[in-house]
């Protein structure tokens, strides 16, 4: 009957991400008075007691050498044992990179029936109700779940994490797994950066920034807010920027706390991947530009004089200077 | 080598999103459907760079859905898919159309199984990885590049914060995106070709559903853009700070 949440360990540290999922497991645990508890696959960081601070009461561990890596198919059977043996009767995942691949193979495991994307708690006052987002954040889903055991993949960024106190207790849970077939020949992850689906602020540029030397400017203003950068289709298309920085319909969708437009004229495409962002601030010399007009805050203004005098100023605010 | 390539029809990125019957189904007079443009840009053009460098290659489509579908396998087909197999049903329930894809799959015999991300109406990035599933192969999600060496793929999947190179023996299902191609357009050679392209409708295989819709909602309207002049970046920084208090 409990609810359990599972616990992104990728790169050997608990995901933001997660710990989102977490609290957001926790408050429906208490909506359906049930325990709310967490599963962690493969080598796990440190200190798994803590996640009782986020509502977990007890943290299963799942060991094996073939878990040391992720592999769809191998972890996807691993949790829907998982699932069996402790008898949960809503899975969580988050609808991170990871999440995205397991979900579904979960959901058919088990014919658990799946809501990926979900942006609230589930209405269970009638059946088992979910809000997702569809339409790239154009609009909502009212989605029930019509099995007896369901599973929901968070957006991130979509439930605040809150931090109380409690330890919980980590208990092994054996389950057999089998060698994965997918190898893993190398990993390129820039380091130091911050991912920019987790980014609780992005600086994005456009074409208006007219050259990919011009993107020393935005770096500056990114770090002193420690945001992630991102950038428009044609940007990347031009190799201005890698693709992971490709926000928008075709692109990567975020929902950062702030979202920052420098020089992007906001084309619909390009507000699909954005328009759930709780602040959009934009800088653009045109005042006919649409992005305007999904706004909260912003500047007429050349990008170029722009951008430098408002690093300044935040580096002002922050006594960076 | 034999690949199946999963098309989906979505509205034009542009189309106006609206719902009628109290909010229970989406609007779709005036719009405009397109090849979900996961499938076509990335997932069929790489299939069709794979064809030309093997041209003994075999590129099957197939989508879940009515005969409105069919408009958008003949442009596939245009584009350089072989043949192409509808499903008649309309879902939107992901394990109904994936336990449809998988029945064509098994049939088929396939060595790659190809996806899209996700579909831009529906979002729900779930159709690769319960095809995966219901196949029991194994599954790369969101990758950026696909190659083949023999008999084993080498793809390039996103993870959080950049990327990672991965080795699979054929067969197996990849979710495709950016990255993987680049976007053609159909030629009037291919576009007369796919007029006599094979284009078979299969009827769906017993399959239960497991999500239902309830009904839709749009999101509130924003209350419009305070605006700060150029010269007084100092305020914008002040309101973000105190009033929106993301700073
Ligand atoms: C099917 C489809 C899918 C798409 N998917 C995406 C997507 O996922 N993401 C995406 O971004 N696009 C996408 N697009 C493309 C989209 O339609 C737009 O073409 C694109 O977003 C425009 O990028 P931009 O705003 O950088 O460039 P532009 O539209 O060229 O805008 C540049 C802006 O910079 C401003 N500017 C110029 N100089 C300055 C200056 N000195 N200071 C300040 N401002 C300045 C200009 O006023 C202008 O508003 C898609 C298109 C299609 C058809
Ligand atoms: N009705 C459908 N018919 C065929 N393929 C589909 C269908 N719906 C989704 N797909 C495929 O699954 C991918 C992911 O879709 P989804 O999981 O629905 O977001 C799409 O990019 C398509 O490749």
């Amino acid at each position: 009957m409990s609810v359990l949440v599972y616990i992104d360990t990728a790169d050997g540290h608990i995901k933001k991400a997660s710990l989102e999922a977490l609290c957001y497991g926790s408050k429906l645990a208490g909506q359906l008075q049930t325990a709310c508890e967490a599963l962690v696959l493969g080598q796990a960081p440190g200190d798994l007691a803590s996640l009782g601070k986020y509502g977990a009461a007890k943290v299963y561990q799942v060991a094996g050498d073939a878990l040391n890596q992720y592999d769809a198919q191998v972890y996807s059977k691993a949790i829907a044992q998982a699932v069996v043996q402790t008898g949960a009767s809503v899975l969580v995942f988050s609808n991170n990179v990871n999440g995205k691949g397991l979900a579904p193979m979960v959901s058919v495991r088990l014919k658990a029936g799946l809501v990926t994307g979900a942006v609230a708690l589930p209405d269970t006052s009638q059946g088992f109700v979910v809000k997702k987002n569809v339409f790239s954040g154009k609009a909502y889903l009212n989605l029930a779940l019509t099995t007896d055991t369901r599973i929901i993949a968070l957006n991130p960024n979509a439930f605040p994490v809150s931090a109380g106190d409690g330890a919980a207790q980590v208990v092994p849970l054996a389950i057999p797994v089998e060698a994965g077939r997918v190898r893993v020949t190398s990993v390129n992850k820039a380091s130091g950066e911050v991912p920019l689906t987790e980014a609780e602020t992005v600086v994005s540029g456009g074409r208006g920034l007219k050259g990919p030397e011009n993107w020393g400017m935005l770096e500056d203003l990114a770090q002193v807010l420690h945001a992630a950068t991102a950038c428009s289709r044609p940007v990347a298309d031009a190799h201005w920027r890698p693709h992971h920085e490709h926000v928008g319909q075709t692109g990567i969708a975020i929902s950062p706390n702030l979202y920052i437009a420098i020089g992007i004229s906001g084309a619909i495409q390009h507000l699909a991947g954005v328009n759930r962002s709780k602040v959009i601030v934009v800088i653009n010399k045109d005042p006919e530009a649409p992005f305007f007009k999904a706004a909260d805050y912003g500047i007429v203004g050349d990008a170029f004089d722009v951008v430098p005098k408002l690093t300044e100023s935040i580096k002002k605010l922050k006594g960076l200077s | 080598m034999k690949i199946l390539v999963c098309v989906s029809k979505t509205p034009d990125t542009t189309a106006k999103i609206a719902f009628t019957d109290n909010n229970t189904k989406f609007d779709t007079s005036g719009v405009q459907w397109i090849i979900n443009p996961y499938d076509e840009w990335y997932s069929l053009v790489r299939a069709i760079e794979l064809k030309e460098a093997d041209p003994s290659t075999v590129i099957h489509l197939v989508t879940v859905g009515g005969a409105d579908a069919e408009p958008i396998l003949r442009k596939a087909l245009a584009l350089g898919g072989d043949e192409a197999i509808r499903v008649n049903a309309e879902s939107h329930d992901s394990f109904y159309v994936a336990a449809q894809l998988a029945e064509v799959a098994r049939q088929g015999g396939y060595d790659l199984v190809l996806a899209g991300k996700e579909t831009i109406d529906y979002n729900s990035s779930a159709i690769g990885g319960m095809l995966a599933a219901f196949l029991d192969l194994p599954y790369i999600p969101l990758a950026t590049k696909v190659d083949l060496k023999g008999s084993t793929a080498i793809v390039t999947r996103e993870i959080e914060g950049g990327e990672e190179v991965c080795e699979a023996d054929l067969p197996l299902v990849i979710s495709c995106q950016k990255g993987v191609a680049e976007q053609r357009i159909p030629n009037i050679r291919g576009i007369m070709a796919a007029r006599t392209k094979p284009l078979t409708v299969r009827e769906p295989a017993a399959s239960p559903s497991l999500t239902q819709v309830v009904n839709y909602e749009l999101p509130p309207a924003k209350a419009g853009v305070k605006l700060v002049p150029a010269d007084q970046v100092d305020e914008l920084v002040r309101l973000l700070h105190e009033e929106a208090k993301v700073i």
